[in-house]
C-alpha cells in the first residue's frame, strides 16, 4: 500500500510554545485516520501543517507526491488537491451556497462559468442539498452549512480531505446528517484525516486511531485495540473522560 | 415698516435674490463638481491605501498609518490654508479649487483607509484560511472574498464621512474659491443684504439633504448586521 | 532644500511668532472646553427626547438632525456672524461659534447618544424599574451610563471633529490658533507660523486619533 500523505519530523513552534514536537504520519490512499486528543495536544495545528495553513517550524511533507514545504512548490495548485472542512464551517456569507463551491472551480480550477455550475451543482447533490443551492449560509442550519462546506472541497476532487472537529460546533441533532455525508465519502473511497471527538463514528468508520498528547503521537491503532485496550495510561485516562460524557 | 417686515426685508429679499440667483447657481455647480471630484479621488485613494496595506510590508504600513494618522489630526482647513497660502513660499502657487480639491480629496483618503482597513481585518480569519484551502491566492482571496464582506461593513460608516467631509467645500470660500458660500458672502457685501446668504444656505441643504436621507436608508440597510 | 526650511521651518520666525501662536492655542483650547460641553449636553438632551413614543416628538428631532448633518457649519456660522446683524444682533466672533456649534453638535452628539441608548437592552429599565427606580433614576443610572460605554469611540471621534472645527472660528475673526498663525504669516510674508500651528494641532490631537483607530478596530472586529 503505497502512502499518499508522508509527514516526518514535522515540529511547530509558536514563539515560546512548541505545539508539535517531531510527529510522523503516513496515510495510506483510501484510509480514513482518525486523530483524537485533548484541546492543546496539537492535533488541529498537525492538520493545518498538511496543506500549510500553518507553515512547520521544521520536518517535511508529501501529499499526493507533491513537496508541500519546497518553495518551489506552487502552494495554491497543491492545495486544489487536499480538501479542508473547518469547525466553524467559513463559509462565505455573501455568496449563494452554489457560489461557495463555485468560486474555487472557476478562480483555482480555471472552469467556465457552465461548466463549474454544473460540477458544483453536483457536488451539492452528492450532500444532499441540491434544493439549497440558492440559499445563502445565513438561510442554512449549521448542519446543512457544514455539509456546502464539504461540497465546496469535494467539487475540487481532492486526493485527500481534512477535517478539523468538523460537528463540534452543531447542535446535538444536526450531527448525524453530516456524519452520513462523511461516512458515504469514506465509502467511495476518499482518504479522509479527521480530527474530531465522535467515538461512535470513529469506532465503526475508521481504519486507525491515532491519540496525540502534547505535541507527540502517543499511540495508534486499529478503532477497537485504542478504545478497548489502550496500551498508554494518558490515552485510558482521556478516553475514559470523553466516554463518561 | 413693521419688525416682520423689516426681517422679511432683510433676510427674504425677493428683489436681491433675484439678482444674485444666477451667481449662486454658479456656485452650486461648482460645489458640486468639487464635491464629486473629492468623493471619488477621496474614496479611490483611501481603498487603494488599504490594499496597499494588506500586504503587510511593514515599512510601508507604518508610512500609511502616520500620513492618515497626520491627515486625521489636522483640521481640513488648515490643510487648505497652509496649500494655498504657504506653498506658493515653495514655488508652487495651487488655486483655491486646487488647494480645495488636494486638501479635501486627502482628508477623506485617510478617513476611507481607516474605514477600508477596519471593514477588512474585521473578516474572520476563517475565511481566509476557507478560500485558501481551496488553493485561491491572496489577490483572489482578498477580492473575491474578503473585500466583498468588508465593503458591506464599510459603507455606513463611510457614507457619513464622506457627507461630512464633502460639506466642507465650504472652507473654499477662505480660498476665494466662488463655490456657493463664496458666491453668496460676496453678495452679501456688494448688496448690504442677508439675503443671498438664506439663497446659499437653501442650496446647500437641496444638495445634501437627499444625501442624509439616503444615508440613513443605507445606514438601516447594511448596519452592522449579516 | 535650504529654501524649504527656510520658508517652512524657520526658526527666527517661529521664535518671534511663538506668543502670538500660544495665545491662539490657548484660545483655540477655551472654545474647545466651550462647544464640547455644550454640544453634548444639548445632544444629550435631543438623545432622552428621541425615546419619546410620540411621532409629534420624534420626527422633528429626526427632522433636526438630518438638518444639520446636511448644512455645512461654516455655512451656518457665517449666517450667524453676518446675518444677525441685520435683526440687529451682534453677537461677535466667539459667541457666534459657541451658539453654532452647539445646534451643529448637538444634532451629531444626539444621533451618537441615541443609538448608544438604543443598544442597551430593553431588560436593564425593566429590571431597574422593578427594583423601585423611577423613569429617570433608570436612566441616568443604569441606561445612560451602558449607553455612552457602548458608543464611546464614536463620541471621541465627534469630539475630535469638534476640537478641529473650532478652527474655522478664523474665519469670523476669533483668535483662535488658525487666525494667530494667519496674522503671524501675513506680517512676517512666511508660512513657519502656520505649519507651527499644524504641528501644534497634530501634536495634541494624535494621541487622540491612534486610541480612536485601536477602539474602531476593536468594535469591528468584534462585530464583523
Amino acid at each position: 500500500m503505497t502512502a499518499i500523505v508522508k509527514a516526518y519530523g514535522v515540529h511547530k513552534h509558536f514563539g515560546h510554545l512548541h505545539v508539535l514536537k517531531g510527529v510522523d504520519l503516513e496515510v495510506a490512499e483510501r484510509e480514513l485516520v482518525f486523530v483524537i486528543g485533548p484541546s492543546g495536544s496539537g492535533k488541529s495545528t498537525l492538520l493545518r501543517c498538511l496543506n500549510r495553513l500553518e507553515q512547520p517550524s521544521s520536518g517535511s511533507i508529501e501529499v499526493a507526491g507533491i513537496d508541500m514545504l519546497s518553495p518551489k512548490t506552487d502552494i495554491n495548485h497543491a492545495r486544489q488537491h487536499i480538501g479542508m472542512v473547518f469547525q466553524s464551517f467559513n463559509l462565505y456569507p455573501h455568496m449563494t451556497a452554489l457560489g461557495n463551491v463555485m468560486l474555487a472551480l472557476r478562480k483555482v480550477a480555471g472552469k467556465g462559468k457552465a461548466e463549474a455550475e454544473t460540477l458544483a451543482q453536483a457536488a451539492l447533490d452528492r450532500v444532499g442539498l441540491a434544493d439549497r443551492a440558492h440559499h445563502r449560509p445565513a438561510e442554512l442550519s449549521g448542519g446543512q452549512q457544514q455539509r456546502v462546506a464539504i461540497a465546496r472541497s469535494i467539487a475540487l476532487e481532492p486526493r485527500v480531505m481534512l477535517f478539523d472537529e468538523p460537528t463540534s460546533a452543531l447542535d446535538p441533532e444536526l450531527v448525524g446528517s453530516v456524519l452520513a455525508v462523511m461516512r458515504d465519502l469514506r465509502e467511495s473511497g476518499m482518504t479522509m484525516i479527521v480530527v474530531s471527538h465522535e467515538m461512535g463514528f470513529a469506532k465503526n468508520a475508521a481504519d486507525r486511531v491515532i491519540f496525540m498528547d502534547d505535541g507527540l503521537i502517543v499511540e495508534q491503532g486499529p478503532p477497537a485495540a485504542i478504545f478497548d485496550t489502550p496500551a498508554h495510561e494518558r490515552t485510558r485516562a482521556f478516553i475514559g473522560q470523553i466516554q463518561q460524557h | 415698516m413693521t419688525a416682520w417686515d423689516k426681517f422679511l426685508d432683510a433676510f427674504f429679499n425677493a428683489k436681491v435674490m433675484a439678482k444674485y440667483l444666477p451667481d449662486i447657481l454658479a456656485g452650486t455647480l461648482l460645489t458640486i463638481e468639487l464635491a464629486i471630484l473629492i468623493v471619488v479621488s477621496g474614496i479611490l485613494a483611501g481603498l487603494l491605501l488599504a490594499l496597499v496595506r494588506s500586504l503587510s510590508f511593514r515599512p510601508l504600513n507604518l508610512l500609511i498609518i502616520f500620513v492618515v494618522d497626520l491627515l486625521r489630526s489636522l483640521p481640513p482647513l488648515v490643510i487648505i490654508v497652509l496649500l494655498y497660502f504657504g506653498m506658493p513660499s515653495a514655488g508652487w502657487s495651487p488655486s483655491g479649487f486646487m488647494s480645495t480639491w488636494l486638501s479635501l480629496s486627502l482628508v477623506l483618503m485617510a478617513f476611507s483607509e481607516e474605514i477600508f482597513w477596519a471593514g477588512i481585518t474585521s473578516v474572520h480569519k476563517g475565511q481566509w484560511e476557507a478560500s485558501r484551502s481551496t488553493g485561491l491566492g491572496f489577490g483572489q482571496t482578498l477580492m473575491n472574498v474578503v473585500l466583498p464582506q468588508a465593503l458591506r461593513l464599510t459603507i455606513a460608516p463611510l457614507t457619513n464621512r464622506t457627507i461630512a467631509i464633502t460639506k466642507g467645500t465650504a472652507l473654499g470660500t477662505v480660498v476665494a474659491l466662488h463655490e456657493i458660500l463664496g458666491m453668496a458672502s460676496s453678495a452679501v457685501s456688494n448688496s448690504y443684504n442677508p439675503s443671498p446668504l438664506i439663497l446659499g444656505s437653501a442650496a446647500y441643504l437641496i444638495l445634501f439633504i437627499p444625501v442624509v436621507i439616503a444615508a440613513r436608508w443605507i445606514e438601516k440597510k447594511y448596519s452592522w448586521k449579516r | 532644500m535650504e529654501e524649504i526650511v527656510d520658508n517652512f521651518f524657520n526658526v527666527d520666525i517661529a521664535v518671534g511668532a511663538m506668543s502670538i501662536v500660544i495665545d491662539g492655542l490657548l484660545n483655540t483650547i477655551l472654545l474647545s472646553l466651550m462647544v464640547v460641553p455644550l454640544g453634548f449636553l444639548s445632544g444629550l438632551g435631543l438623545a432622552v427626547m428621541a425615546q419619546s413614543k410620540s411621532r409629534a416628538v420624534r420626527w422633528p428631532l429626526m427632522a433636526w438632525v438630518d438638518f444639520f448633518r446636511a448644512f455645512p457649519p461654516l455655512v451656518l456660522l457665517v449666517l450667524l456672524f453676518a446675518g444677525l446683524p441685520f435683526m440687529g444682533l451682534e453677537l461677535g466672533g466667539f459667541a457666534c461659534v459657541a451658539v453654532a456649534f452647539m445646534l451643529n453638535n448637538s444634532a451629531y452628539y444626539g444621533e451618537i447618544l441615541r443609538a448608544g441608548i438604543d443598544s442597551v437592552p430593553h431588560g436593564q429599565i425593566e429590571a431597574a424599574r422593578s427594583t423601585g427606580l423611577s423613569g429617570g433614576q433608570a436612566m441616568v443610572y443604569v441606561v445612560l451610563p451602558q449607553a455612552i460605554r457602548n458608543v464611546l469611540p464614536d463620541l471621541l471621534s465627534n469630539t475630535l471633529e469638534v476640537v478641529k472645527l473650532t478652527s474655522l472660528g478664523s474665519v469670523v475673526a476669533v483668535p483662535e490658533l488658525l487666525y494667530q498663525a494667519r496674522q503671524a504669516q501675513s506680517a512676517t510674508f512666511n508660512p513657519t507660523p502656520i505649519v507651527m500651528a499644524a504641528v501644534i494641532y497634530f501634536l495634541i490631537l494624535w494621541p487622540l486619533v491612534r486610541l480612536l483607530s485601536r477602539l474602531e478596530n476593536r468594535a469591528l472586529a468584534g462585530r464583523g
